[in-house]
């Protein structure tokens, strides 16, 4: 079996799990008292500075969550709630992921919100021109630090930096970057003033080899988020809940392993792709491959196929026992082409003929000479 | 695997059988629900996670493929086109004809697959001529009518593990043992596409409902309808007429005139017809050897056949039933058979009254 969808979710690491059992090992709710619950605290509270460290925060801005979905949730209706008085605009780019896009447009057809679009390039990076003229008056503005199904990865620096200036709150989408590319909440944040600018990162555990149901929020200090879950008031009253203290464990540690192993992982898998996307442009001259050929995370090959479709690529793949995702997200049963794809100008029948090849830790040589002949054949065949 | 129980035993048996299987649930609402509401409707998530769950009882690789838009274009988008001219179509035959056996099918053998399985009760015999389709063991659920569009080329490629258990009952009880959660999940029924039922509503909202006139065979006006979509030939109720007929007997609606949005109506006797016809037919199977043959033909699917005599014209299969017909509305398909063996099928474009219209 050869698994390229690392990025839909990747392998638990051992050194992760063993963490993570050990830490189970330990009884003790972290909010007691008593000394069996100052023990779990310190594990706790050990994991928060691991992490913090890591994504350059301070421990008292790390909030464990249960998710990339509830921490985008969390930060997109926490901040809305604690908005500025007058504002009622949110400045959404395209292509972001689905908990972005399903949490605003709830706001929208909810709580009054309105949204200011803001296009992709044709490489699928955020119009900075763009980004910076919808931040005016709004309430809040949020991005993707890199795309979960391009690999293109924003300037976060120069998006902070343009919210701070017009005031804007600004969350980050850091689920797909944490691990693969740079990330540094402290410096993207700069010396903007109170609750505006880089106020919120999201980040999840599962897709740096932690377990599924972990992850984080960054929350500046000085943020307004009010809470979505009550009562127990724990993690500053943003997530009350009894703490997950395996979980914070095993994210804190997936986290510091990702980040100590990437400068080496990101040239290994960027030699990887490299291979990959020759071997396509050799082989199939008419695939495109999708995203920035510059700023792209080393681990995700986007290719559209022309006259193939996506879903008949993914299943003679898996007939091989390739893994691969054509990156569209399962609404009601129906697959939608990729929104993603729409955002970077094609048509909905193109956004049907994508692949996304995602690799990963255990990614091999032979693995991408693999996927390459499977997909020439695949191609080869669906196009007579 | 639609995600009810008689795609979930064939597929069982087909792998019992010895094949290599692979489930597919097509997708073919865009605005698919969740829950399953009643038994109307088809295509839920629900219904997908049903037959996901099935196809992980037998060990069989899943998918949800999406026919949406084809769907869209080919069945739904037909159904309307052909209300809009006054005929009366079958969209389960369309979506056999266009999406399960021929888009579906199309796919399948592109990605090396030799034979669509579905949970059709029909059979399938090697005649002297070749493959024929045939109805199946038990009569009350025989679906051969629906097949009745399949061609030679799609039956070669079909399977229906079904065809020959003699009830349904039997079917349901094998699924229980196979422990399928499926077992007694009612039967889905109506139109799949319009989950509430109410194909009345529907039709207003695509075709429109314009107020019009009901008139009799005479021209005459009786009445007025708020759209003329809402009736069907054949039909008895809903006629809002004044007053009643000049023989007091009841009023059938025997026309629908959508470029003068007229109803026509009249007695019963009226709705007898001599003759149907259809200029698109087709043989499921080998092409009959004589141009006229004696046959029985079946206008719905759950009507009985009735002894007729077919003739293959230059541009026409004409139907000649040996007693008239009640109630044949043109889009409507006649299937033909002879005995058990359906041979083919057309749409009905023409029909011929038994009654002279003077009466």
């Amino acid at each position: 079996m050869i698994y390229l969808d690392h990025a839909a979710t990747t392998p638990l690491r051992d050194e992760v799990r063993d963490a993570w059992l050990e830490a189970q090992g330990v009884v003790g709710n972290a909010s007691s008292v008593h000394g069996a619950g100052q023990r779990a605290r310190r594990a706790l509270e050990e994991a928060r500075e691991s992490f913090a460290t890591t994504v350059r925060a301070e421990p008292i801005e790390v909030v464990f969550t249960s998710g990339g979905t509830e921490s985008i949730g969390l930060a997109l209706q926490g901040l809305w709630r604690r908005r500025a008085e007058g504002r009622d605009l949110i400045v959404l780019p395209d292509g972001e992921h689905h908990a972005t896009l399903d949490t605003v447009s709830w706001l929208e057809r909810n709580a009054g919100a309105r949204i200011a679009p803001v296009g992709l390039d044709a490489v699928g990076r955020i119009r900075e021109d763009a980004f910076d003229a919808a931040l005016t008056g709004a309430a809040l503005a949020t991005a993707l630090v890199a795309g979960n199904e391009t690999g293109t990865v924003n300037d976060a620096a120069v998006l902070a930096h343009a919210a701070a200036r017009e005031g804007v709150a600004l969350h980050l989408d850091a689920v797909a970057a944490l691990g693969r590319t740079h990330v540094d909440f402290a410096a993207w944040r700069g010396d903007a003033p109170a609750g505006c600018g880089l106020v919120a990162m999201s980040a999840s555990g599962h897709k740096i080899g932690a377990p599924v149901g972990t992850g984080a929020l960054v929350v500046s200090r000085t943020a307004r988020v009010e809470a979505l879950l009550h009562g127990g008031g724990q993690q500053r009253g943003i997530r009350a809940g009894t703490q997950d203290v395996a979980g914070a464990v095993a994210l804190a540690r997936a986290a510091e392993l990702a980040e100590r192993e990437r400068a080496a992982e990101s040239a290994r898998l960027e030699e990887l792709r490299a291979r990959l996307v020759a071997a396509l442009a050799r082989r199939l001259p008419s695939a495109v491959v999708l995203g920035d050929p510059d700023r792209h995370l080393p681990s995700t090959v986007h290719v559209l196929l022309p006259g193939a479709d996506g879903e008949s690529v993914l299943f003679l793949l898996d007939q091989r026992g390739i893994s691969v995702s054509t990156g569209s997200a399962c609404q009601a049963g129906v697959a939608e082409p990729s929104h993603v794809v729409m955002a970077l100008g094609y048509s909905a029948a193109e956004a049907r003929q994508v692949v996304r090849i995602s690799m990963g830790r255990d990614t091999t040589a032979a693995d991408v000479v693999a996927v390459e002949n499977a997909l020439v054949d695949a191609y080869e065949r669906l196009r007579g | 695997m639609s995600g009810g129980v008689d795609s979930a035993v064939a597929a069982a048996r087909a792998v019992e059988a010895g094949h290599d299987v692979v489930g597919v649930h097509l997708a073919l609402s865009r605005a698919g629900g969740t829950l399953r509401t009643g038994s109307r409707g088809c295509c839920t998530v629900e219904d997908a996670m049903d037959a996901r769950r099935v196809a992980d009882k037998i060990g069989i690789p899943f998918y949800v493929w999406d026919f949406s838009e084809r769907f869209r274009d080919d069945v739904i988008d037909d159904f309307i086109a052909e209300y809009r001219a006054g005929r009366t179509p079958n969209p389960c035959m369309r979506c056999n004809e266009k999406i399960k056996f021929q888009a579906l099918l199309e796919r399948a053998i592109e990605l090396g697959f030799d034979a669509i399985c579905t949970g059709h009760y029909a059979t399938l015999v090697e005649g002297d001529g070749g493959l024929e389709l045939h109805r199946s063991s038990e009569e009350a659920k025989d679906q051969s009518y629906v097949l009745g569009v399949l061609t030679a080329e799609q039956l070669r490629h079909t399977m229906f593990p079904l065809g020959e258990t003699p009830s349904k009952a039997i079917v349901r009880a094998e699924a229980a043992e196979r422990g399928f959660s499926v077992a007694k999940k009612p039967d889905s029924y109506d139109i799949c596409f319009i989950p509430d039922g109410d194909t009345r509503g529907y039709l207003a909202e695509k075709v429109g409902a314009d107020t019009g006139d009901i008139v009799d065979r005479s021209g005459e006006v009786i009445g007025s309808h708020e759209g003329a979509h809402a009736f069907t030939v054949g039909q008895r109720k809903g006629l809002s007429i004044g007053r009643p007929a000049p023989d007091g007997k009841p009023r059938f609606v025997l026309e629908i005139r959508p470029v003068s949005n007229e109803v026509v109506v009249g007695p019963k006797e009226a709705l007898a017809v001599a003759e149907i016809s259809g200029a698109r037919y087709s043989w499921a199977g080998a092409a009959p050897t004589r141009d006229e043959f004696a046959c029985e033909v079946q206008i719905r699917a759950h009507a009985d056949p009735v002894p007729a005599v077919a003739a293959v014209t230059d541009d026409a299969l004409v139907i000649t039933p040996d007693e008239p017909l009640d109630g044949v509305a043109t889009g409507q398909t006649a299937v033909v058979y002879v005995g058990t063996r359906v041979l083919g099928q057309c749409t009905i474009d023409r029909t011929v009254s038994a009654v002279p219209a003077s009466t």
